[in-house]
Order: structure tokens, then sequence, then C-alpha cells
């Protein structure tokens, strides 16, 4: 229980703020859509597995499913064939959702400048954490995941109408 | 046993069918002429003595650097006026290369044909290896050459609608923006 909590001996009930209840429910179960698609994605395969165990943090089910998930993790090199499907996988995720751009080619492209690469995933999703690295080690997932977390915290889910937004027309 | 290019030769030259011959570090490549290529094919298939039975690889080559390499320079400003006399017409701008492996005797080949810029028509050897088809695919989609008589003959990596052939040389390496209406576009 954290400070903003309070609960009142045998009352049965407790004293907080909606938006930090919203929040709290929110930030222990970032499921992650994997969305490996290169060597970062066997990074991230390792980062959920026993040794690292990403489910220590909330990420306990990996959702592959886009509509059950919260957080998207792309790791790897997206093509711009590529591309209509990320969007689509995006759109299909419920909000609130959250984008973890993992690696160097998720970022910007890497070291592939060329004709048949995106340039960053940030060109046509919105995302929230990057993490560099050609492939970064899982601790650097765990990072991530810990300062998605974070920002979860700090939102306002009532006052910033930001996820209701996207919902318009969906 | 004879020199696998003695059989090669032995098996090709008679009917006229080596352009040219050339050895690089132990690989044998020979040039056949394009409109003959499937008579080669099936020669290097079925003649007991080679029986290239499987194919490894089919490519295109973009020779368009070397191409320019020999064009005669256009005069600079100062008074270098001579222009070096060509030996002959300007070789073909493409090639495809095609290497053959025989399981039974574990020989590798190199067939290649030359390809102009406006014929880029070739046949498939799909009628004599299943394995061409993907590989003929690739080497359509990159360099945009025909494969007559291919079976499915569309773009294998980049998406249908991409109009360019990206692995030839005068296409700039970072593209020519037609992503645009992927990325940005509804």
């Amino acid at each position: 229980m954290g400070e903003d909590i309070q609960a009142y001996n045998g009352g049965g009930w407790i004293a907080t703020k909606l938006e930090w209840l919203i929040n709290w429910g929110r930030k222990r179960s970032p499921w992650p859509l994997p969305y490996g698609t290169a060597c970062c994605g066997i990074e991230m395969m390792c980062a959920l597995a026993s040794g690292y165990d990403m489910a220590r943090f909330g990420a306990e089910r990996p959702s592959f499913s886009p509509r059950q998930a919260d957080v998207l993790i792309e790791a790897g090199t997206i093509t711009l064939k590529m591309v209509p499907i990320l969007k689509r996988i995006y759109e299909q995720m419920a909000a609130p959702k959250w984008v973890i751009a993992m690696g160097a080619c998720a970022c910007s492209g890497g070291v592939f400048r060329t004709y048949s690469t995106l340039q960053g995933i940030d060109r046509v999703i919105p995302v929230d954490v990057y993490i560099p690295g050609c492939p970064p080690r899982p601790e650097a997932l765990l990072q991530a995941l810990g300062m998605l977390i974070k920002k979860i915290e700090k939102s306002h889910p009532i006052l910033h109408k930001r996820y209701s937004d996207f919902l318009v027309g969906y | 046993m004879e020199d696998l290019r003695e059989r090669v030769e032995k098996c090709l030259g008679p009917k006229g069918l080596v352009v040219a011959m050339t050895e690089c570090r132990g690989d044998l490549s020979v040039e056949v002429p394009k409109a003959r290529l499937l008579d080669v094919m099936h020669l290097l298939k079925d003649t007991p003595d080679l029986e290239f039975d499987f194919l490894s690889d089919v490519f295109g080559v973009d020779n368009l650097a070397f191409y320019e390499k020999q064009k005669p320079k256009k005069k600079p400003e100062g008074e270098e006026t001579e222009v070096k006399k060509e030996k002959g017409p300007p070789p073909p701008r493409f090639e495809v290369i095609y290497l053959l492996l025989s399981l039974k005797r574990t020989e590798r080949l190199q067939v290649k044909v030359r390809v102009a810029e406006d014929d880029m028509e070739v046949d498939s050897v799909t009628s004599i290896w299943k394995a061409a088809t993907w590989p003929e695919r690739e080497a359509f989609d990159m360099f945009g050459l025909r494969f007559k008589g291919h079976p499915n003959l569309k773009r294998l990596l980049m998406w249908d609608e991409f109009p360019a052939y990206p692995l030839r040389k005068d296409y700039p390496l970072e593209g020519r923006g037609e992503e645009r209406h992927l990325v940005y576009g509804e």
C-alpha cells in the first residue's frame, strides 16, 4: 500500500484518488505484445523467459492477440512492406496502449539506411520508450519496462483524456 | 576422368553453345547464348558425364558501372579531346547467373547469360528445376528481368505496387520515397 491509499480499521472500505487507483491497476499488469521482427526479438524472448523473468514487473502474459495487450514491444527492423501490418496491429490494440521501441532499428532504422527499411517506427506510430542497442540486453528491456511503469504512474487518465481521444471512430 | 572444363567443352562446344569460358580459383564459368539457354540447361542436366541435377541459385548482375567505365568519357573542359576508340559494341548491361551443382559428382558450374537492357526476357528454367521459382522471382523483383514461362512471376520481396527495381545500379540506396503512400497515406 502506498502513501496515497488509506485503509480504515475494520470499516471494509478505503479512501484514495480515483486516478491513482486506475494507474495502480494499469502499472501492475502491462501485458506485452511481443512483436519481434529481428535479432532484438531473441533478446526479448530471453527477457520474458525464466532467467530475467519480466513477469516480476507485471508483464505476466505475453499477449499474442493485440486486443488483450497493453504494451507493444516492437523489437527489430521494420521493412516498409511491414508498415501497414504494424499500423493495423497498433490500431487493433485497445486503449490505453503504450509502445516500446526496442533496438536501433526500431528507434531509427539502425544500420539499414536503405530503400526498404522504415527509419524508426515513430514515423508511423507513437512511441513511449526507446531502447538503444544492437541488440539491447534483456536488462535494458527490463529498465525500459520500469520507465514505462513510472510513466503510467504519472499519467492522469481522467484529467487528461488522452486515451479517450483514440476511441473516437474506432 | 577428364577435367570438367574439357567435358563441358565437349558437350556444348560442337553445338556452338559456348560464348566464353573462364576459370577463377577452381570455379568454372561458362557463358552461353541467351536464345539457347534451355537447350544448354537440358544438356548439362541430362548428359551422363555432367549430370548437374541441382540448381543452387539464380541471380542477376547489373554491370552498369563497368559499362559506363568502358564508355568514352565526355570531353573534360581542357584540351584532352582525344577519345578512345571502342573495340566493339559495349557488352549488354545485365547478366543472369545460374549456379549448378552435381550431387553425384560434387562439381559446380556457373552458367552465365548476358541480357541487354532493351530485351529483358530470359527463358525460365523452372521447367527443368523447380528450385528456380523463387530466385527467378527475386531477380525479377530486384532487376526487372522477365523470365518467360515462369508460373508465377510477381514480386517476392518488395510490395506489389513498388514502382522500381532497387538493385539496379542507377537506383539510389535510400530509394526515391516510394514508401510515402504506405507510411503516411491512408
